[in-house]
């Protein structure tokens, strides 16, 4: 409750006075009620999952090569004079903080409304991914971090140094997200992480269209395979990657011999000139 | 045949309640399940003790009074039916069955088995009515409605406000209820005009009477005695979108 009361202050301090009691009056109510929080944590998940999807596609560059993924990531980083991606993340690190911020409220309202727990608990179809969805979420939060800094922020001072060897003036993601999977623990923390986003999934995305009410007797089970679809796509497409680095499957093996092939792309860069 | 029952009891509002066995035995087959009660406190009385209370009324499935939580399930796990419908030829001589009170903040437990249910009729009391006298029945076919409007809101109509969506309910939510109450005026001609006042006003009760938010796991949908649609939860999520965006525009 308290993080919801800041929340609100911030978002009405932006607002100006004389319009403020109206429009805080409307947010507010909305906000504090059960089907107004779930509708924004419903349009946070869109965003997230449409965010999810793209990186997912991005990410599968790889497989066309250094020069496609480096590329890609060049285009990410200067596109719109490099505010292209700051506009990108700032929506992101809205809709993140508005979906935990509703969701843990939501989740101790639905805590405090059954304080009394039944003797002998019984279950008629409940997935066990809902029942869980605030502890998949919990997980993604710690995964982002990890993340981020892993290949982000990259404080790993090898990950950070790395330069293309096709253009050294600027830095080689390809190579970062080999050497980047090269230890088998950071594969496995990958692997338990995506596979409880997914099963985060394998509810949110059926959810959506039930919260923002385009559910019907006709589409509801459609709508539940797709989102089935979906995780089971993204979890496919997103740990390809460190399983396939780990055991050397991507490329040619070149890390184990970075030099000569260094050199290599060198001449052919050089024959192209 | 002869059971092992595992009731809650407890001795009122204040009063912090526990499972206590009580054996039933010689309970003839063909005894509904509320039978097979009146059977066991009979006997409890017989030996001066506190009969197991419990609500009930028509025993024939139509007005909600019933309200037990029957291993765990609302109404046992016998789909379509109320706990006064259900029988004891569904079980086996020899079993244990937990019979416990719906459960939810929001239903307080008078004693035992009783819960107050008062929270509903606050729901109501806020928007499930139309303000105009309607007169008597209309001619048929007098005032046209969609063929799939009058499905769709007969079958909200059936709800009996029995409350076991709430108690299945992994938080306690009055959704579809509320949405059964909400899509059956929302729906029709004489209901349309107040549809956003209704909607809104119906949810903000269900709110400030502590039940919790849908999370579409749609264990309501499963107990319900009348089979009510959770289609109903999520025509209320549109309605009250766009009667709060309505709202603020105004
Ligand atoms: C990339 C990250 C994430 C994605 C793509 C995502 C996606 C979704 C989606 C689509 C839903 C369903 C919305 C609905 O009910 O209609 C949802 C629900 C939920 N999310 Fe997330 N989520 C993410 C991160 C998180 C995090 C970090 C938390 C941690 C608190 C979290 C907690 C929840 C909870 C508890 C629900 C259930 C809410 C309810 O049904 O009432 N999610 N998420
Ligand atoms: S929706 Fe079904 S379970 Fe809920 S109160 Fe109405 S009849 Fe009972
Ligand atoms: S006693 Fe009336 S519905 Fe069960």
């Amino acid at each position: 409750m308290q993080i919801d009361a800041i929340f609100l202050h911030i978002g009405v301090v932006l607002i100006k006075k004389s319009e403020m009691n109206a429009l805080c009056k409307t947010l507010c109510d909305f906000w504090d009620s059960s089907i107004g929080k779930k509708l924004i944590v419903a349009v946070t998940g869109v965003m997230l999952v449409g965010f999810l999807i793209a990186h997912m596609a991005g990410n599968l560059l790889i497989f066309q090569g250094r020069e496609s993924l480096n590329d890609y990531a060049y285009f990410l980083h200067h596109f719109l004079h490099g505010m292209g991606i700051w506009l990108f993340r700032v929506g992101l690190i809205v809709a993140f903080v508005l979906h935990i911020v509703a969701t843990v409220s939501l989740t101790r309202q639905n805590r405090a409304a059954r304080s009394e727990k039944y003797a002998h608990e019984a279950t008629s179809r409940a997935s066990l991914s809902s029942r869980y969805m605030i502890w998949s979420g919990l997980t993604v939060i710690a995964f982002v971090i990890f993340h981020l800094l892993h290949f982000t922020v990259r404080i790993d001072p090898d990950l950070a140094s790395m330069k293309d060897p096709m253009d050294p003036s600027r830095h080689d993601a390809y190579g970062m997200v080999i050497a980047g999977f090269q230890n088998p623990v950071v594969v496995l923390f990958y692997i338990i992480s995506i596979s409880f986003l997914c099963s985060h999934l394998s509810h949110g995305i059926a959810s959506i269209f039930q919260t923002l009410g385009f559910n019907s007797k006709k589409t509801r089970d459609p709508f539940h395979k797709l989102g089935l679809v979906i995780s089971v796509v993204l979890w496919l497409g997103f740990l390809s990657i460190p399983f396939l680095a780990l055991f050397d499957l991507i490329g040619d093996g070149e890390k184990d011999a970075p030099v000569p092939m260094e050199a290599s792309v060198n001449t052919e860069l050089l024959f192209r000139c | 045949m002869n059971l092992t029952l595992k009731v809650w009891r407890q001795e009122g509002p204040s009063e912090s309640g526990h499972i206590k066995t009580h054996e039933a035995e010689g309970i003839p087959e063909e005894a509904s399940f509320l039978e097979m009660l009146d059977i066991v406190n009979e006997r409890i009385i017989i030996d001066g003790g506190e009969p197991i209370l419990f609500d009930h009324d028509c025993r024939e499935g139509i007005c909600g009074s019933c309200s037990l939580t029957i291993n765990g399930v609302p109404h046992s796990k016998d789909t379509g039916i109320t706990t006064c419908q259900v029988h004891m030829r569904r079980y086996r001589d020899g079993d244990t069955i937990w019979i416990e009170p719906f459960r939810a903040r929001a239903f307080p437990i008078l004693k035992d088995l009783v819960v107050d249910r008062s929270a509903f009729d606050r729901i109501i009391a806020s928007g499930g009515y139309i303000s105009v006298r309607t007169g008597a029945a209309p001619d048929a076919n007098a005032t046209p409605v969609e063929f799939e409007d009058a499905t769709d809101s007969f079958n909200s109509a059936a709800c009996i406000g029995c409350g076991a969506c709430v108690a299945a309910c992994k938080n306690a939510s009055a959704m579809l209820f509320v949405g059964a109450k909400a899509n059956h005026l929302n729906l029709l001609p004489q209901g349309a005009p107040e549809k956003d006042q209704r909607t809104l006003a119906m949810v903000r009760t269900m709110d400030g009477e502590g039940f919790g938010n849908c999370t579409n796991q749609y264990e309501c949908e499963a107990v319900c005695p009348k089979e009510i649609s959770s289609d109903v939860i999520a025509k209320l999520n549109r309605d009250y979108a766009a009667a709060s965006a309505r709202e603020a525009v105004d």
